[in-house]
């Protein structure tokens, strides 16, 4: 075997933390990590949030994000302990022979410069190209990694072109100087799915041509399957695994791996829609005040009681504008809403309190859907007062029981939200919700900011809660994983209309319509080689018409 | 028409309309005021006739809405009309000590806006170590002692203990720009002094946010010092909150310079107001209103269409 072109041994990371109301401390969030990648290879570091794997990859740069510090262990690029360096050496390094490319491309773009000057910056500054060698060669990767008008892309601001176009402008960026090493930190994350793939493919594509080496950051081990020779799975600052891109998927030996790999193992039989429905939209159009299109177009769904409505769509599709129309934040321009058996007022200021009762939201941030200076008791105790006048001990065993309901028990009434874990915050806003004894919630997203594991647990829960409370959920999402779990029946919107509407099982049965297919085939699978079926697939598609 | 020559020329209506309330103001200000000019002017010589007579003579028996439109109409046009108390044309002796303040403000301008701007961007580069936090007492400390007491402190130890410089900065035609120069060196150590905290820190604290962005992080994994990250990502953001705090100040220049005018018996339009205000001498402090006015309407237009065109979204919309 060659030399490794990254040696990492007994990695540790160190973080400043400051908790509310006591003394800062020192805390290690990598705990001795050891890792090789040998050049042109790409290794994938996979954990949930917490983990340390972007702390990781950014330590190949001897960089700490924030109070980040490495404080221990070697890290050899090329031979040298980039640790020991020089800080003049190792910014030879970074930008040189190791090059970054982040989550969101939107906020690692300066505003105030043109593409270009930003992408070959590094190239230059290094003195590895000339002014107009590297021009040339960023041109040349804006065309390989499938940017329309790749000559004058360059020439526009990161606010002129889209968030998937940008991520690409930021593959292009890291690979200008021409790195040995190139580090992927979640760059299709923040990306919807059909453009996830196509980034997806236009990266695989860059490596292999260029023969670089990378370290692929992400959580989603479906995503990294496609593009690693090598997967290395963290918890918690430690390696729990760490093998051959097969062996980690057709045979992992641990079982966090193996909970990893089987993620979303829900099984929920759809229920036969009853009689009367809960939820009746008719016909809604809705544009936005001083906007000249509508955002929704003629959209009918119907959602029947104790049952789950799935309204799936990109982000752009009218799903978020949807809720927004049923809960009377936006009036629509035509339609109606009937909610149980009574038609809505298409205002909010024109509903009665029982209306805002019946009908609860539970959002995708649930950190800013809490006020942080509240206690959690506190929280839900709310809706109790203001919807049925509960007071003092009587209100007590109430969010007790609330709390019992969503499996966290009567320790946490005197928490505040900053104590708590995302999936606990989650967790809490499911309560409050239910605790206005609702026929009906919108859940907006509500797992998109959670782990995978943390995610099937609130998925769990919600499906537990609808067989006991008997309420229906309209399930706002854009991950058509969540859709199978716990849908009984689906809306697919795209670009303000319903595109496709009926029970799971007809809806995610063939024959598709266009857009459904391209959704569908668009979601990565946990399988080795499925980027290149669906690519393959898609080009005798359109060589065939 | 391009968004942005909209946003200019709404900023420019914007500001145009805010100069015309402002002096409606300063008018029904100096009209309310007690005390008579025809009073002051007669002095203890004043009969009842000869009072009528004045007021007649001066229009102050005209109702203040006809009052106010021939003011306006004659300051429009350039009069500002005449003194009450000399007699001589107020244009004429504004414009000379407003070029005076103008002189002192420049000179003051060219040393404390870049000086400041520099102390900012070395600030952010040692931030939390030694430069930045003597950086910032230094300029903190300027900022808290009152002008004055600086004006006298610099007087002493630089006119008449060392004598490197007059204490007293009176200029006339007939000196060489040098020596004007050397006449203002202590006025515009004072203001430099007085200015430079509030731009050195409003600096500071507008690129520390930029520095907070991930475009500063992609900056720094390009390997780039430092300094060319604060220089080529960070300032370019920092622009709009610099060119409002610099602005602001440079308004205080021309307008708040009338401590150090006085202190230094410098000729400008702050010694002027004072005198006037004095003497109860109404034309010459409408005038000087409405020129600080336009001063400070105007600086704070120009920082305000800075900040448009200093925006890239709004220079090169989609």
């Amino acid at each position: 075997m060659t030399d490794p072109l990254l040696k990492v041994r007994g990695l540790k990371i160190g973080a400043t933390i400051y908790p509310p109301g006591e003394k800062p401390r020192d805390i290690e969030i990598v705990h001795g990590v050891d890792f090789d990648l040998a050049p042109g290879k790409v290794l994938g570091l996979i954990g949930e949030s917490g983990a340390g794997k972007s702390t990781i990859g950014l330590s190949s740069m001897a960089y700490g994000r924030g109070g980040v510090e490495i404080t221990g262990g070697e890290v050899w690029v090329n031979g040298r302990d980039i640790l020991k360096s020089r800080l003049r050496d190792v910014r030879a390094l970074r930008g040189g022979e190791v090059t970054y490319v982040s989550q969101s491309a939107a906020a690692s773009f300066n505003p105030a410069k043109k593409i270009m000057e930003q992408v070959i910056e590094a190239a230059v500054g290094h003195g590895k190209f000339s002014r107009r060698d590297a021009e040339e060669r960023a041109v040349g990767l804006f065309r390989k990694l499938g940017l329309p008008e790749p000559e004058t892309i360059g020439n526009r601001y990161p606010h002129q072109v889209s968030g998937g176009q940008l991520q690409r402008c930021m593959t292009a960026l890291a690979l200008c100087p021409e790195p040995d090493l190139v580090v992927f930190d979640e760059p299709t994350t923040a990306l919807d799915v059909t453009t996830q793939i196509d980034v997806l493919a236009a990266i695989k594509e860059a490596i292999r041509d260029t023969g670089v080496a990378a370290l692929y950051i992400t959580h989603d081990l479906a995503v990294v399957a496609q593009v690693s020779d090598d997967i290395m799975v963290l918890r918690m600052g430690e390696t729990v695994e760490y093998g051959p891109v097969d062996q980690i998927i057709n045979a992992p030996q641990q079982d966090y791996t193996r909970a990893l790999v089987s993620v979303r193992s829900i099984r929920h039989e759809e229920k036969s829609p009853g009689t009367d429905p809960v939820l009746r939209v008719g016909s809604v159009t809705a544009r936005y005040k001083g906007t000249a299109f509508d955002v929704l177009h003629d959209v009918n769904v119907e959602l029947h009681p104790g049952q789950t409505l799935a309204v799936v769509g990109e982000s752009g599709s009218g799903k978020s504008t949807l809720a927004r129309v049923i809960t009377g934040l936006l009036p629509p321009s035509e339609g109606q809403i009937d909610f149980a058996g009574r038609v809505l007022s298409p205002d909010l200021k024109g509903r009665s309190i029982e209306d805002l009762r019946e009908l609860q939201m539970i959002y995708q941030m649930a950190d800013v859907a809490m006020n942080p200076r509240q206690t959690v008791g506190t929280i839900i105790g709310r809706p109790l007062e203001f919807y049925f006048g509960l007071r003092g001990a009587e209100k007590q065993k109430r969010i007790k029981e609330l709390l019992d309901e969503i499996e966290m028990g009567d320790g946490f009434i005197d928490r505040y939200p900053a104590e708590l874990s995302g999936g606990q915050k989650q967790r809490v806003c499911i309560a409050r919700a239910l605790a206005a004894k609702p026929r009906m919630i919108i859940c907006d997203e509500v797992t998109s900011a959670l782990d995978p594991l943390v995610a099937d647990g609130i998925l769990k829960l919600l499906l537990e809660l609808q067989k006991i409370e008997d309420v229906a959920y309209l399930f706002i999402t854009h991950d058509l994983a969540t859709v199978r779990a716990i849908a009984d029946s689906i809306a697919v919107m795209h670009r303000g209309k319903v595109v496709r509407y009926g029970p799971k099982s007809k809806v995610l049965a063939p024959p598709f319509d266009d857009y459904t297919d391209l959704l569908l085939s668009s979601v990565p699978e946990m399988k080795l080689g499925w980027l290149e079926d669906v690519i393959a697939n898609r080009r005798m598609e359109s060589a065939g018409n | 028409m391009h968004p942005v020559l909209k946003l200019v020329a709404q900023r420019i209506a914007l500001s145009t309309l805010l100069l015309l309330a402002a002096s409606v103001l300063i008018f029904v200000g100096t009209t309310i005021l007690p005390g008579d000019v025809a009073q002051q002017i007669l002095g203890q010589s004043a009969t009842p006739e000869s009072l009528a007579n004045l007021r007649a003579e001066l229009g102050l028996n005209d109702p203040a809405v006809t009052r106010y439109l021939a003011w306006l109409g004659a300051a429009l046009q350039g009069d500002l009309g005449t003194a009450l108390t000399n007699g001589r044309d107020i244009a004429e002796s504004l414009g000379q000590r407003l070029g005076n303040t103008m002189f002192l403000a420049f000179w003051a301008a060219v040393i404390s806006v870049p000086l400041a701007i520099f102390l900012g961007l070395l600030a952010v580069r040692f931030r939390d170590r030694w430069p930045d936090k003597l950086i910032s007492g230094v300029t903190l400390a300027s900022i808290s002692i009152p002008e004055f007491l600086i004006g006298y402190v610099l007087m002493y130890f630089f006119a008449v203990k060392l004598g490197w410089a007059p204490s007293v900065a009176m200029i006339n035609d007939s000196m060489s720009v040098w020596q004007k120069l050397n006449a203002i060196a202590l006025p515009v150590g004072v203001l430099t002094l007085v200015v430079l905290a509030h731009m050195m820190r409003m600096t500071r604290a507008a690129i520390l946010n930029v520095m907070q962005s991930a475009y500063i992080e992609t900056a720094e994994l390009k390997g780039l010092s430092t300094f060319s990250v604060i220089r080529r990502h960070a300032f370019p953001n920092a622009v709009a909150p610099i060119v409002n705090v610099v602005m602001l100040n440079l308004a205080y220049l021309v307008v708040g310079v009338v401590v150090i005018e006085v202190v230094f018996v410098y000729p400008g339009m702050g010694q002027y107001l004072v005198d006037h205000v004095a003497k109860r001498d109404v034309p010459v402090v409408q005038a000087c209103g409405l020129v600080f006015a336009a001063v400070y309407i105007g600086l704070n237009m120009i920082a305000d269409i800075v900040s448009i065109l200093a925006n890239p979204r709004l220079r090169h919309p989609k």
